[in-house]
């Protein structure tokens, strides 16, 4: 018996010593700036002058500027654009690339590719497809007859390209879902074959259940990754040529919280905008959770 | 994930923001005392033969200082989590337009010190240029290059349109708008060539200038809602309305190469626009490929030259730890023999490419005159030269907003305010919103002091 329990702590403490490099890494890097700003959210750091408590007028001040809600509003917008066209759209390539057989090697590294390529740089090469005027988009749109919008600076379209350029970025869901696809059992479908399911039929009544558990991580991931959108809203609208003239329809939250902090030096304030962006999106995370659990099919996962 | 990543640099920054009571005055440069050390630069690129002439000429005159410059541009960024981490640069190359609101947060210090130990004389620097760089008395920064603005001309889309080149001109603003929707060509609802581009939304503050407002008081007060402001927004904006709206002209514009061959200028995009001094510099590599330049002065109502001053300046970070070094680099980047050196290099540069030396801008106005005498002497090309003279026409009577505590706040309300009128809000409503912004930050700006 005492051998057994020696046995178990012994394991127990190799465990943790795996772990461990993840756990230092987690406080050092995100426990312990998640804790010094929510420190800092309730003081007036400018960055310069040392750190002074204000109490709560952070959040006070979070209800009073206009910005805040206007730039929240701008990121639910374009995360209800985006977290369905995104969802779609890898779906539909991951669904393509199992067909593809032999070449399917070739075309998932390439499907992948752009996930490696700076968001910058990518928002850069965006600007200059969609412009308006001159744009490679609009004028294959231009082919077909259709006047296309500007896309880059029309306030009502600003936000529908972000969402179009954070396409460009799918490859990690393409490959989740193209491994759920590839784990669905055959014999399901032959079933359903057998009872005379249409394709649309078995993609509805076999694919999207088999691959919910799939489906519900990327839908996940990809609301949080909307809520902090950033990079590609930064360079396309308010990179250094674009600054001077970005208009409020592209405010994103992250893009007003980094002015706050780095434009005009509010720190403390930026701190707390942090903190309900935090709230927001646990809150949604755990909407989606309870509603996603009537609908994942979990393997094994009877008890639920 | 960029949400960890700022609650991490909040936590470098917070620690070191509680710790980091230095006792250092700033601006030191300790008396006597040769500069010596390491030295390190942030926000200075400098890779032209101006930049590198300049260079040469600091560490052949203090070869005991090292020079470590991370080249790029002045990234507030990184500037702010360098300073705030305890680990700021030596010195500092921003705008001079970030002078004042960077000066009153603290995080540059005033030059007392640096002018008086190491002698720099403030009087060799241009007036407009000194200005920006003085906050409440006190002196934040040594002034740099200065750009002014000018009207360039592309004499082709002119005569294919059937316009004088004295056509182009902002003494009368109804005879500017004629010519300028004489000029403008578009095909359905792609726009082909832009008649006169105002420039909005940065150069709102020239037009407001021109139309006689000063949008920055004397005491750094926003006045951006005074009538002759308003009625120079509604005019600019006017203009563009008039040249396809503002989506589909900014779109246009976004798609111009400003560098390239296919430049607005020689691709015929735009016809003529206010532009600033550097360009004849880069415009002078395509005479030989069909370009014909031409310029007429930016004037106000009464013909007389008007022109913002921009430009950079050097300054010295709190806890800059050799600030004795910042200073003698600030001052001998500055001086008229460093800008002789500089033109010296430019003229070789010139030589070497078969071109012609199109003038060097700085705020030192000794250097100019003398840069001037001696090397643009030879323009051969009629059009250029009329630029580079407005250029210099501008250079005595160009002025720069007024320093305010609340400078980069009162610069993000008109911009935006100018973006919305683009947008279709009345002028007035757009600056009244602005100047209500911006009183409130001013006027907590000055209150936190």
């Amino acid at each position: 018996m005492a051998s057994r329990g020696l046995l178990q702590r012994r394991e127990a403490r190799s465990a943790y010593l795996f772990i461990a490099p993840w756990i230092i890494g987690f406080l050092v890097f995100t426990a312990g700036p998640m804790v010094a700003s929510l420190w800092l959210s309730f003081t007036d750091y400018s960055l310069v002058d040392p750190a002074h408590s204000v109490g709560t007028a952070n959040y006070q001040q979070l209800l009073d500027d206009p910005r805040v809600a206007k730039s929240l509003a701008n990121t639910f917008v374009y995360a209800a654009l985006f977290v369905p066209l995104g969802t779609v759209v890898a779906l539909a390539l991951a669904m393509l690339l199992q067909k593809v057989g032999r070449a399917s090697g070739f075309f998932r590294t390439v499907f992948y590719l752009p996930v490696m390529t700076p968001a910058v740089a990518a928002g850069a090469m965006f600007l200059l497809l969609l412009n308006g005027q001159r744009g490679l988009v609009n004028q294959v749109l231009g082919w077909f007859g259709i006047n296309g919008p500007d896309w880059t600076t029309d306030p009502a379209w600003l936000k529908p390209s972000l969402a179009v350029v954070s396409l460009w970025t799918v490859g990690g869901s393409i490959i989740i879902y193209l491994a759920a696809l590839n784990n669905v059992p055959r014999q399901l479908y032959e079933a359903a074959l057998l009872d005379g399911a249409g394709p649309v039929r078995r993609f509805v009544s076999v694919t999207l259940p088999m691959i919910s558990g799939a489906l519900f991580f990327t839908i996940i991931t990809h609301t949080i990754a909307a809520m902090q959108m950033f990079d590609q809203a930064y360079t396309m609208f308010y990179g250094p040529q674009q600054k001077a003239t970005a208009s409020d329809e592209s405010l994103v939250y992250m893009v007003y919280l980094f002015q706050n902090a780095f434009e005009f030096f509010k720190m403390g304030f930026a701190s707390a905008m942090a903190w309900l962006l935090f709230v927001i999106i646990l809150v949604i995370t755990v909407i989606q959770v309870r509603v996603g659990n009537r609908f994942v099919y979990y393997e094994g996962g009877s008890t639920r | 994930m960029l949400v960890a990543a700022m609650a991490a640099t909040a936590l470098l920054g917070g620690c070191a923001g509680v710790g980091s009571k230095s006792g250092d005055s700033g601006g030191g440069a300790t008396p006597g005392a040769a500069p010596t050390g390491a030295l390190k630069i942030m926000g200075f690129g400098g890779e032209d033969e101006v930049g590198q002439a300049r260079i040469a000429a600091f560490k052949a005159a203090y070869p005991s200082v090292t020079v470590t410059n991370n080249k790029g541009d002045f990234d507030a960024q990184q500037f702010l989590t360098a300073l705030a981490s305890g680990n700021p640069p030596d010195l500092v190359y921003m705008d001079r337009n970030l002078i004042g609101t960077y000066a009153k947060k603290g995080a540059i210090v005033p030059l007392e010190d640096c002018i008086s130990n190491q002698q720099v004389d403030t009087s060799q620097y241009r007036e407009a240029a000194m200005k920006s760089v003085t906050l409440g008395g006190k002196v934040y920064g040594i002034p740099e290059f200065y750009v002014v603005t000018t009207n360039l001309i592309d004499t082709t889309s002119l005569q294919q349109a059937g316009v004088q080149v004295s056509d182009i001109q902002t003494r009368d603003w109804n005879a500017l708008k004629a010519t300028s929707a004489k000029l403008f060509q578009k095909n359905g609802n792609k726009l082909q060539r832009i008649g006169y581009d105002p420039k909005l939304p940065e150069y709102f503050p020239l037009w407001a200038t021109a139309n006689g407002a000063t949008i920055i008081k004397e005491d750094g007060a926003p006045n951006l809602n005074d009538p002759k402001a308003v009625e120079a927004l509604a005019y600019a904006v006017g203009l563009i309305d008039d040249q396809g709206g503002w989506t589909s002209f900014k779109s246009f514009r976004d798609s111009f190469d400003i560098f390239g061959e296919k430049n607005p200028l020689s691709a015929g995009s735009v016809a003529a626009f206010p532009m600033e001094n550097w360009y004849v510099n880069v415009l002078r590599d395509f005479i030989g490929k069909g370009l014909k330049l031409d310029s007429t002065q930016f004037t106000d109502h009464d013909g007389k030259p008007v022109s913002m001053v921009g430009g950079s300046a050097w300054a010295i970070p709190k806890g800059s730890k050799n600030a004795t070094a910042a200073c003698a680099w600030a001052k001998t980047m500055t001086t008229k023999e460093t800008w002789l050196k500089a033109a010296d290099a430019r003229e070789a540069k010139v030589k070497k490419d078969n071109s012609f030396f199109t003038g060097l801008f700085t705020a030192n106005k000794a250097a100019d005159e003398e840069i001037r005498a001696k090397y643009v002497t030879n323009v051969p090309d009629p059009g250029f030269k009329r630029a580079i003279d407005n250029y210099y026409a501008t250079l005595d009577s160009a002025v720069a907003l007024n320093p305010s505590p609340a400078g980069a706040e009162i610069d993000a309300a008109w911009r935006s305010a100018v973006t919305r009128a683009l947008g279709g809000q009345p002028a007035q409503q757009a600056l009244d919103q602005a100047q209500k912004e911006a009183e409130a930050a001013f006027t907590k700006a000055n209150g936190n002091g």
